[in-house]
């Protein structure tokens, strides 16, 4: 066998792998319970700081290692890292984030947890998955008509 | 009401910023869980397998950590449905126009100091406090 199949085999493990860690890690810091999240959010409240120690955790954990792992020329089973270069702040991005924020602020829900939660058989995730799916979706065939859109003179 | 838990929240933050690092080594992707699963059936070929293992592998790691928790997971129930069908469509739509979520903005972005990322992380913070603030405060929804 090739080495690029033996590396691409390897590729799928090793994602398997960092899911389960990615998903423990969710739940051990219960960012899976939507009312942890909201109890962060909500700021007027009761304020539970918990999230703010979690992306501190994650954030501590991925600066150091991001800085290593990009110094090398490659990662171990892929020909490339794929990282987006360097971009200016733009509306899209702004605006995106924003109604991100607003429907992450409704219900307590990103997408990983949300994601994640299917593992306990949360109920909610059932309703919350298929909507953010068509919100993707919609969002992507809007975007790709407006690219094939000529530009009015 | 939840409790702060500063020591399960940074033992569980480490883990996913290890999972991040691990992706980024030897996959040479970032763990953007709205990026992974955004082309989950538009990826070319080659490009699909790992992203649907990455998102069973979160959904076992969550079902495991139910498993071995002392006490039992309670999930949410009485939350409206109507609420959870528009959070998710503007979840979804959000992270697509935006291009990440929380993980991909929000930890691994900020991790490599992205200005992009930067401020798309601050615009959801803001945007998310402000919509709590009116969902349970102003309109008493939930």
């Amino acid at each position: 066998m090739d080495a690029r199949v033996c590396a691409s085999r390897a590729g799928l493990w090793t994602g398997l792998l960092c899911g389960l860690i990615f998903g423990l890690g969710l739940g051990v810091s219960q960012m899976v319970d939507p009312r942890k999240v909201l109890g962060f959010l909500d700021i007027t409240g009761a304020w539970d700081a918990s999230l703010m120690f979690v992306m501190g955790g994650a954030l501590l954990v991925a600066a150091i290692g991001f800085r290593a792992v990009l110094r090398r020329p490659a990662p171990r089973f892929s020909e490339r890292f794929h990282v987006s270069a360097a971009g200016s702040v733009d509306a899209p991005l702004l605006i995106g984030a924003a109604l991100f924020g607003i429907g992450w602020g409704l219900a307590g829900y990103c997408p990983g947890p949300a994601i994640a939660s299917l593992g306990f058989g949360n109920a909610e995730a059932l309703c919350f998955l298929p909507a953010m799916v068509a919100g993707a979706g919609l969002q992507r065939w809007q975007a790709r008509r407006r690219a094939m859109r000529p530009v009015a003179a | 009401m939840t409790n702060f838990t500063p020591w399960s929240a940074l033992v569980g933050g480490a883990l996913i910023g290890l999972a991040a690092v691990l992706l980024l080594w030897l996959n040479g992707r970032i763990a953007g869980v709205s990026g992974i699963a955004g082309r989950l059936w538009f990826a070319s070929r080659g490009d699909r397998a790992w992203r649907w293992l990455f998102l069973l592998g979160l959904v076992l790691g969550a079902g495991l950590w139910a498993l071995l928790s002392p006490t039992p997971v309670e999930p949410r129930h009485g939350f409206p449905v109507s609420l959870l069908l528009l959070a998710g469509l503007l979840v979804g739509y959000g992270t697509s126009m935006a291009g990440g979520c929380t993980s991909g903005h929000g930890v691994c972005g900020i991790a490599r100091l992205s200005a992009r990322s930067l401020a798309a992380t601050g615009v959801f913070m803001l945007a998310a406090i402000a919509t709590t603030y009116v969902v349970r405060h102003l309109l008493a929804l939930a």
